[in-house]
């Protein structure tokens, strides 16, 4: 490979970076304008804020599986630890800090913290396995968070805040307030999250990955998925990488999962289960791997197709998982995808040269 | 006298989940892929055994027969259709589109037979068999799934390790391009092992539903992932090891609930499954495979 080789590579990886963060702020003005002149209906504007708090899942998740290549099936886990506890933030900072934008950011962060906590608790045991027994480890971690929210008390009265486990055992006393209630979840949430505090997070969720998978750590990230043991024999730290990548989505899914909750009035354990793991995976890879835009584009569209759909009435999920099967088999056969090329007139590149594109 | 009774629940849940480990684990071993639809066809299984028995009076047995010839052939078309084409391509895209069968099988099922769920008949009725002067008592039914489970573990062995389409099957699992190269039909051979495993999670899915009678569209995905989890428990791609590792979480999930607490019984169970991986990251019975440079 020669150097003005690796050059055009970085301008092409360039050109993709300021072309993902130029999409995405179209999008927004354009949302936002229909929004505000009342061309969205209702329906899609209540949409606005999942499909950023997916976006950034998206985003999260495909630093785990597109840049640091492990397989990760309980990323709603970490959702839902930042949907607990930021939503648990927002109602005990309600008091103090009567400004909404300035609440929901900061539950944001301390949603993230606790994400960020327990991916690194998570990833001390994840991170020593490899392949399918790792991507069945974080499966088994999002059930048992699943299962840990679903009987996880928690009130506040004046003697401070009281946890329990089961049942409710908290005895709170008179005034006092019971906020997570088990499997009822949280209720009575204030619907502080805004699209355009949904188009900040995934801003900064892609500066924080565009920075990382540039610099020193980001390569190292993709040294390891490349080829693990070459990475090792020059002296790059595993694990210390592998952690990184994941305590960094974990927080992100933190985020996410608060700006996500903060949308309804309740929220529930058994939301962020195995399938909303699975959705989040199927954006990372119908995306493409590694592909940060078309991560949050299959976010967004995977998002608003059920609802697309909704006029076929009971065989939209059919059909949904049709166009999954058939989208996997023509992105994937390569059979199937000579064939549409063959069909494009305007298809000119060398396939070597897309693939290092 | 209890303990006892809960062992024997446990062994009887763990059998089932045995049988669907082992259709995980084979198509993993040859195939290399998880096959996430597995579970579903468990349910359109046990959907095609009720109706056969419930509606159109079928002698039980034959509907359980009539459901694994079903289910057999639900999975060679689905392997032929979405799987084969996919052979060169990324596990994660393999992955995902099992993912997508599981969903149309679901919302198949859904629109064919309703999300209203149907009181599965129990298929040798609820009789128990009555030891120690009535202290132990071991219904029918778990007897039943204790010995069918031992019996397809022999017949599986057997069939593996004796027979050519067994060989057929080991070669293809350890190389697939030697395989072809020798002869065998790879394509055939992995529609095969598909099939076996179809019909398994046919029988599995009656005894399912004979054992805890409500049928949904859903009731096979949670009983998919638990084997799944059993499936890598034991070391997948290993057949004893399904067997060993759909019994043992099969106990410990009955303890747990027994014991600890009916509510965190499932967190339990993958806490289990994490502490095993820990101390033997390939599973109980897995091979370690050496990585070479």
């Amino acid at each position: 490979m020669t150097m003005r080789r690796l050059i055009n590579l970085k301008r092409v990886e360039a050109r993709r970076i300021y072309l993902t963060y130029f999409i995405v702020i179209i999008a927004y003005v354009i949302c936002q304008t229909m929004s505000s002149t009342r061309i969205l209906s209702s329906t899609m504007r209540g949409m606005l804020v999942p499909i950023c708090a997916y976006m950034v899942m998206s985003i999260s998740l495909n630093l785990v599986v597109g840049i640091s290549g492990e397989l990760s099936l309980g990323h709603a886990g970490f959702m839902s630890v930042g949907a607990f506890s930021g939503v648990a933030a927002a109602i005990l900072m309600q008091s103090v800090i009567p400004f909404a934008p300035v609440r929901l950011a900061l539950a944001m962060i301390i949603a993230a913290i606790f994400a960020a906590i327990a991916g690194f608790l998570i990833g001390i045991p994840v991170l020593r396995l490899k392949g399918d027994y790792l991507a069945i480890v974080t499966l088994a971690f999002g059930e048992i968070i699943k299962s840990i929210l679903n009987n996880f008390y928690m009130g506040m009265d004046s003697g401070g805040i009281q946890f329990s486990m089961l049942s409710d055992t908290t005895r709170l006393l008179p005034g006092g307030k019971l906020i997570i209630r088990g499997p009822m979840g949280i209720s009575g949430i204030q619907k502080i999250a805004t699209f355009p505090a949904g188009f900040i997070l995934v801003m900064i969720s892609l500066m924080i990955v565009f920075n990382l998978v540039n610099s020193r750590s980001g390569r190292a990230f993709m040294a390891i998925r490349d080829d693990r043991i070459a990475a090792e024999s020059i002296g790059l730290d595993i694990t210390k990488y592998k952690m990184m990548a994941f305590v960094l989505s974990a927080a992100m899914a933190g985020a996410a999962g608060a700006l996500f909750a903060m949308n309804y009035s309740t929220i529930v354990a058994n939301k962020f289960d195995f399938n909303t793991s699975i959705l989040i995976l199927v954006f990372v890879v119908l995306g493409g791997q590694g592909n940060m835009l078309g991560g949050i584009i299959a976010a967004a569209a995977l998002t608003i197709l059920p609802e697309k759909l909704r006029q076929f009435s009971d065989y939209r999920m059919l059909l949904y998982a049709v166009i999954l099967i058939v989208t996997m088999l023509g992105t994937n056969n390569q059979d199937i995808r000579n064939f549409f090329a063959k069909l494009n007139p305007f298809r000119h590149k060398e396939p070597e040269e897309e693939e290092a594109a | 006298m209890i303990f006892l009774n809960y062992f024997i629940s446990g062994i009887s849940l763990g059998s089932i989940y045995a049988i669907i480990a082992l259709g995980y684990t084979m198509v993993y071993g040859i195939a290399k892929m998880l096959n996430f639809a597995h579970g579903d066809v468990i349910m359109v299984g046990a959907y095609v055994c009720f109706y056969a028995v419930a509606r159109y009076n079928f002698n039980p047995f034959l509907g359980v027969l009539l459901a694994m010839i079903v289910c057999t052939f639900l999975g060679i078309i689905v392997e032929r259709l979405a799987y084969k084409p996919l052979r060169q391509a990324p596990s994660l895209a393999v992955l995902i589109t099992a993912i997508g069968v599981s969903y149309f099988l679901q919302n198949s099922a859904l629109l064919l037979w309703s999300s209203n769920p149907k009181v599965f008949p129990s298929i040798i009725g609820r009789g128990a068999f009555k030891l120690f002067d009535g202290e132990l008592s071991v219904s029918h039914i778990t007897a039943l799934t204790i010995i069918a489970c031992l019996v397809i573990m022999v017949v599986l062995t057997l069939f593996i390790s004796k027979t050519r389409l067994g060989k057929a099957m080991r070669a293809c699992s350890e190389d697939k391009g030697a395989a072809q190269l020798m002869g065998i039909n790879v394509n055939a051979t992995i529609s095969l092992t598909f099939a076996i495993g179809s019909g398994l999670a046919a029988i599995a899915g009656a005894l399912l539903c004979s054992a805890y009678p409500t049928l949904m569209p859903t009731t096979g995905a949670l009983p998919g992932i638990k084997a799944f989890t059993a499936a890598v428990f034991g070391g997948i791609g290993s057949i004893p090891g399904a067997f060993l590792g759909g019994l043992m979480l099969g106990v410990i999930e009955i303890f747990a609930k027994a014991y600890i607490s009916s509510q965190l019984s499932d967190a339990v169970v993958f806490a289990v499954l994490i502490i095993v991986l820990l101390v033997k990251p390939a599973g109980l019975l897995g091979r370690l495979t050496q990585e070479k440079v």
